[in-house]
């Protein structure tokens, strides 16, 4: 009798305490990995750090003032890549499984190394997000299931200049017989714009010049003596690192005019056209997002990370160009994942469910104002096919005298139809060529 | 002691001309063959295979092929980038027009092709030595990484970025993200062994011994009755031949994506030149060691100062830098013949140990 109930109370003491180990081992994560690629090292390092900055003091910021996400903190780990494609495959596979969340989502930062995970991720089901960059055709969200590379492709943005530019001259019908010439950096990236500049041109009648800048982009007189020779009436320009900076001087040494010309929205930031001095006063740059440090989140981010000695640069650097779009970055990364704890109703999320909180991103202007980003960007949706977004995009223009960029155009919305249709025809290309069937979303 | 030949007699010329004659190396090379086929890939996961074993076994190929020419013919190039990009490339072109082709011929195909371009950009050799032609090399670099990014036929006039479709070998996916790690090691591995044998055997023989008069004095050579003309480019050849594989293999089953300019840059010539300079020159082994410390020493560095001492990832980057660079100082001081060299007299000591005097 006596021997029965002591048994019951060591199985019932048992199964307590197993109860309490599997409790504790369920139990949340003590952190989220978010992994960063980044080059603070090398040709492409003055464009990298802001980034990388910004998109670590987001985070950080967050881990501060809300103890990271839902409770729990995020990891931001970095990994130096150098913008070097085999460096960045080591670190993406040292880092995939990283803390107990494994890798939650990859930012490459460079088109080259976006491409080359592409297959990759898909595999092991860890969303990139290549926020503006990358792989247009991955906008098709049915071929490329892990890929996003929302707000806005190469080739919307493409489109958006012709628009701009047809706009300036007063419109459409008088793009024929112009000449755009578009220097580029001479890699996978620079060309991405070319095929749409050819379909419009072909579309409104302008002609198109292709001046291709070999990495890194130190030495440009030949190109821009063809430009002389050319007398181009817009130029437009796909840089990234120092190429941006050489070709504004350069530019400016021609005196072409400096609101004839674009750069993409990797060819807009301080460092490109600060060492131009006042002779850049005018050069445009496509965005996706306001520029400044008036926002409610940079002054968060310089009351919790800087004001504790904790910031990854200098405070003065805080709202460049950049800067701001790494926090763009973290912002996006930060709701998917809030989204995937939404939807999936667990906090111990990995990869692919933040896939789906990156296919649920829908945020209006409501939204950014919670985020403290009044006016910053234009409300967005992603959806299961499409992982653009198309966001309009919009035109700054620097003022040297004032040192600071200004928006200048309206929200220019994208050919949509021209774009769409050459996505959809690269995507099937690409499903044809590895075996994907494509997924229905329904 | 431990390692001595004493007692091993040679009974006939087969004994005397084996490829290992020593009891102790036969063991040694066993127990990594040992290793390497039986072990790694039961044990391999992707990021062995990714960041540690495939770029070791890729730069060790291409190291061997560029130290035949500059090691054992003295043909100082600094073309070795272009040419992995001819086998990059050639492998792309023939994989897509021929996609029954099985890898194993893409891939020693693409090797011949990177043999005729390397012949080609090997004539200037008989006119022009030393510096001067590590120049006329140099401009086979620039040329063929401007070529590919130019001329959209080899890339099929899409993405300049070209991508390695999904192949299989024997049933087992070798190339695209499905393939296992350890499919991938054992396709390498394969390569690997089999052309190593081949070198170790080339360099020993008639054909390798040329090459080594040639390098050594080409005038004594020519007097000797070995003919310059077709001693240095068969050398041109072969050693093109194996870093076209490199190239090919680098494409396939390494980084399965590559942009000419970016993967095939002059620093991929310098890197692996650096590589067969620390290693050895003129010495088989001495590729394997001087692939291992270019290719695993950065990736051991980093694993040391950030995942262990917990050092800023940036901070780590920029030691990193200056630790391989003085490393690279000291070795060559240290040991100017190389790593090879050191090897070989570690094995004389061992011979005396414990007994040194």
């Amino acid at each position: 009798m006596r021997l029965t109930k002591a048994s019951i109370a060591i199985a019932a003491a048992g199964v307590i305490a197993g109860a309490a180990w599997a409790e504790t081992a369920r139990a949340d994560y003590d952190a989220y990995t978010v992994p960063n690629l980044v080059y603070r090292t090398g040709a492409y390092a003055p464009n990298g750090i802001p980034l990388a900055n910004g998109f670590i003091d987001y985070f950080n910021m967050l881990n501060e003032r809300d103890g990271g996400i839902e409770g729990i903190k995020v990891d931001v780990v970095e990994c130096e890549t150098g913008y070097n494609t085999k460096v960045s495959v080591e670190c993406y596979e040292n880092l995939k499984n990283e803390g107990q969340s494994g890798a939650l989502v990859f930012n490459p930062h460079s088109t080259g190394v976006t491409y080359a995970l592409i297959p990759k991720a898909s595999e092991d089901k860890i969303p990139i997000l290549s926020m503006g960059y990358g792989r247009t055709s991955a906008a098709d969200g049915t071929v490329f299931p892990y890929i996003f590379n929302f707000p806005a492709t190469y080739w919307s943005q493409a489109s958006a200049f012709v628009k701009y530019v047809g706009e300036k001259e007063g419109g459409m019908e008088n793009l024929k017989g112009k000449k755009i010439a578009l220097v580029f950096h001479n890699s996978a990236y620079g060309k991405e714009p070319i095929k749409t500049l050819e379909t419009l041109g072909a579309k409104y009648g302008f002609e198109l010049m292709l001046l291709p800048v070999d990495h890194p982009g130190q030495e440009q007189k030949a190109t821009w003596l063809q430009v002389r020779r050319g007398k181009p009436d817009w130029i437009f320009m796909w840089g990234w690192g120092v190429m941006n900076q050489v070709a504004i001087k350069e530019a400016a040494a021609i005196r072409f005019p400096m609101d004839k010309f674009i750069g993409v929205w990797w060819s807009g930031s301080e460092n490109d056209v600060a060492p131009a001095g006042p002779a850049a006063n005018g050069y445009l740059a496509g965005t996706m997002h306001a520029p400044g440090a008036d926002f409610e989140a940079l002054n968060e981010i310089k009351a919790h990370v800087y004001a504790k000695g904790n910031g990854a640069g200098e405070e003065g650097r805080v709202g460049e160009v950049l800067y701001n779009r790494g926090m763009l970055e973290a912002i996006f990364t930060a709701e998917a994942m809030r989204n995937a704890i939404k939807i999936h109703g667990t906090k111990d999320i990995r990869g692919e469910h933040v896939r789906d909180g990156f296919e649920a991103i829908d945020l209006k202007e409501a939204d950014f104002d919670r985020l403290g980003l009044k006016n910053f960007m234009k409300p967005i949706k992603i959806t299961c096919e499409d992982h653009e977004g198309g966001g309009p995009i919009a035109i700054q223009q620097w003022d040297a005298a004032a040192g600071k960029w200004n928006i200048v155009s309206e929200w220019i919305e994208p050919m949509h139809d021209v774009v769409r249709a050459l996505v959809k025809e690269d995507a099937a290309a690409y499903a044809k060529e590895n075996n994907i069937t494509p997924r229905t979303c329904s | 002691m431990l390692y001595r030949e004493t007692g091993q007699f040679k009974r006939n010329y087969a004994a005397d001309q084996q490829l290992f004659p020593i009891f102790q190396d036969k063991i040694l090379l066993a127990a990594i063959l040992v290793v390497a086929l039986a072990v790694i890939p039961f044990v391999i996961n992707d990021y062995w295979s990714k960041a540690i074993l495939l770029p070791f076994m890729v730069y060790a190929l291409v190291a061997l092929g560029l130290n035949i020419l500059v090691g054992y013919c003295g043909q100082i190039s600094l073309g070795t980038g272009g040419f992995m990009a001819v086998g990059a490339y050639s492998s792309y072109k023939l994989c897509t027009a021929f996609p029954e082709l099985n890898l194993i011929f893409v891939i020693i195909f693409s090797g011949g092709c990177t043999a005729a371009v390397g012949v080609l950009f090997g004539l200037p050799s008989l006119r022009i030595k030393g510096f001067y032609l590590a120049v006329a090399t140099l401009a086979a670099q620039f040329f063929l990484i401007w070529m590919f990014n130019k001329v959209p036929w080899f890339y099929n006039y899409e993405m300049s970025q070209i991508t390695a479709p999904p192949r299989e070998v024997f049933g087992f996916l070798v190339s695209g993200p499905q393939a296992e790690p350890a499919a991938q090691y054992l396709f390498v591995l394969g390569f690997i062994i089999v052309f190593t044998w081949i070198a170790l055997n080339l360099v020993r023989g008639r054909i390798g011994r040329g090459w080594m008069s040639i390098r050594d004095m080409d005038i004594a050579a020519e007097l000797l009755g070995i003919r310059p003309l077709q001693t240095k480019l068969l050398a041109f050849a072969v050693s093109s031949f194996y870093i076209g594989m490199g190239g090919a293999i680098i494409f396939h089953i390494w980084l399965g994506t590559v942009e000419a300019t970016e993967a095939f840059d002059i620093l991929q010539s310098f890197f692996v030149l650096f590589a067969i300079i620390i290693g050895g020159l003129g010495s088989v082994l001495g590729s394997f060691l001087g692939a291992a410390f270019m290719a695993l020493m950065p990736v051991g560095l980093k694993v040391v100062l950030v995942d262990w001492i917990g050092m800023v990832p940036v901070t780590a980057k920029h030691i990193e830098f200056m630790l391989v660079g003085s490393l690279i100082i000291f070795f060559l001081i240290k040991e100017p013949h190389g790593l090879a060299r050191m090897w070989q007299i570690t094995k004389e000591k061992l011979r005396l140990w414990p007994f040194p005097y």
